[in-house]
């Protein structure tokens, strides 16, 4: 168990020999992270370096690693729900969302056309909080300071309003299997279309604050390229490859949970660099603000849970009122219900890409295997191709560009 | 959609399953991306059946961006010494895929070009996601519980 330092290093995925001939010239490993803070978590990166430029990157991780899906195994159905806001911490909705679409595909109920909204217009919030902290963070990294505070100016209020839906800033749970958790809060509709009227020019705002800034052109034009047939090879999604010009994106492709319903475009780019990937965030937000507010307009009425009692927790009124409800709130909260025996997948669009959820039931109350297929994980395999001989310094730019989460990662 | 590998096709709720032979994996999935335009391996894993015989699956989720469709390869493989070929030479991505379930599941896969674990430490014993592997209590006792 007591490997010294260089018995690790001599694991890491492998790196090209140094090279013999005396006239090659000199190469250095160099290790980036874990600790790195444009890493935006904890990945190590081993660089092999050629003066200032990469030969070759080898990503190392799993130091996130927290054995989610083992731990889902051991919880019933609706206790795995939380389990799933922690495994993509700036993305929870999306994957309380794909978690209860993958069961409730199973159980084959039908969801109230209400909570299908009210879930679109959630993950659409997530969606824009996402990017708004990878905006922020991806132009720190590069040196533009003042947009964070911009960036979070606004991510705050997201927060806040889904604190008003969930009661939680950040680990909401509040997509539920058989619907969703809480009927919204007296007052919604004004707390979210203040928000969303003055959002679009909040996106124009920071549209003008980094495009007037030459230093951020040179620093994100040209850089990080990665050919469209190599993205496809090695399963890159979302705006990676939106921005390589293919409109891949589920919500259009696969539509769920009623997105076919909303009108929006799917943004693309073809510059096929940091900056097009910049660009098809920009317009995704622009595009999210225009489902909230067709979500907000549009609201149909009615109820925000699944008839399914076996499955759906009984409102407290009834719990105290009716002894069916209360022998239903008893039985779901002790043993599970049982979700028929099946396997099914399931995908939707997140921020970063298509999370897919492959889900094993062998009848009982606990899933019998959940595999989380996450877009970070799947995105970061383009990272040695992209980064091969580049400059080192352009390395936090195209690192950045990737959006990943190491939770969603390392699971 | 035929192919001599492909052993039983599966259709339930709405998605289509392939079972087939684990020794012609990778002429299936060649098949499957070269004339069925399946271009994106979208996802790897496997699921152990413990304590039946042949004990894991490994599941290949294809997705055809041309036809808008995905299907689903199952190949079954025995316990004892578990090994299947890699589809590295069909789809890169396979790549961290099989070494995630080579880390978690202990199965190999051959001609892989670099088998090691990903996401646990790598000297670690054991494959967490093995039905004989504890969730809780893994080498340590707690005696007070």
């Amino acid at each position: 168990m007591n490997k010294s330092l260089e018995d690790n290093f001599s694991t890491v995925p492998a790196l090209e020999e140094f090279p013999s001939s005396p006239s090659a010239p000199r190469r250095m490993t160099l290790n980036m992270g874990p600790q790195h803070p444009s890493t935006h978590g904890v990945l190590r990166i081993v660089l092999e370096l050629e003066g200032e430029t990469i030969r070759s990157a080898a990503p190392d991780i799993g130091f996130l690693h927290t054995g989610i899906e083992k731990q889902c195994e051991a919880l019933t159905w609706a206790k795995t729900l939380t389990l799933t806001d922690r495994v993509d911490y700036l993305a929870n909705l999306s994957n309380n969302l794909v978690y209860c679409l993958t069961v409730e595909k199973l159980l084959q109920i039908e969801i109230p056309e209400r909570a299908q909204w009210l879930r679109v217009m959630m993950t659409e919030f997530q969606r824009l909080s996402s990017h708004l902290v990878w905006l922020g963070t991806h132009a720190l990294d590069i040196g533009a300071m003042s947009i964070f505070f911009y960036c979070f100016r606004e991510r705050e209020e997201i927060l806040r309003i889904l604190e008003m839906f969930s009661g939680q800033r950040m680990m909401t749970s509040y997509i539920r299997i058989g619907g969703i958790a809480l009927e919204p809060p007296r007052g919604w509709e004004k707390a979210v279309g203040k928000f969303i009227r003055g959002f679009p020019s909040k996106v124009d705002e920071y549209e003008n604050l980094l495009d007037a800034n030459p230093i951020w052109g040179i620093r994100t034009r040209g850089v990080g390229y990665i050919s469209l047939e190599d993205m496809l090879d090695l399963g890159v999604t979302g705006p990676m490859i939106r921005g390589a010009g293919l409109p891949l994106d589920c919500r259009k492709t696969e539509p769920y949970s009623s997105y076919d319903k909303f009108n929006f475009d799917v943004a693309t780019q073809t510059g096929n660099d940091v900056y097009s990937r910049y660009r098809v965030r920009l317009q995704e937000m622009r595009e999210s603000a225009k489902i909230v507010t067709q979500a907000l307009e549009g609201m149909p009425s009615g109820p925000y849970v699944a008839d399914a009692p076996h499955v759906v927790l009984p409102d407290r009124e009834k719990m105290k009122t009716q002894m069916e409800a209360l022998i239903y709130h008893f039985k779901i909260v002790t043993e599970g219900f049982r979700v028929p025996a099946g396997e099914v997948y399931q995908c939707i669009e997140s921020p970063r890409g298509e999370i897919g959820y492959y889900i094993v039931s062998d009848g009982t109350a606990k899933p019998y295997r959940l595999h989380m297929r996450t877009p970070s994980f799947a995105n970061l395999m383009a990272l040695p191709t992209m980064l091969k001989d580049t400059l080192i310094a352009d390395s936090i730019a195209s690192l950045g560009s990737m959006d990943f989460v190491l939770g969603d990662t390392d699971r | 959609m035929s192919h001599p590998a492909i052993l039983q096709t599966i259709e339930a709720f709405g998605e289509i399953t392939h079972i087939a032979d684990p020794s012609q994996i990778v002429s299936l999935c060649r098949y499957f991306k070269d004339e069925e335009e399946f271009v994106r391996l979208s996802g790897l894993t496997a699921v152990d059946w413990h304590p039946a015989e042949p004990r894991f699956e490994v599941v290949y989720h294809l997705h055809s961006i041309e036809r808008n469709k995905r299907v689903r390869i199952k190949c079954k493989v025995s316990g004892t010494n578990p090994e299947i070929d890699s589809v590295f030479s069909v789809w890169r991505s396979a790549d961290w895929h099989e070494r995630e379930v080579f880390d978690l599941f202990g199965i190999s896969f051959r001609n892989h070009p670099n088998l090691v674990r990903i996401l646990m430490p790598i000297d670690w014993d054991g494959h967490p996601l093995r039905k004989d592997y504890p969730v809780h209590g893994y080498k340590y006792s707690y005696p007070n519980e």
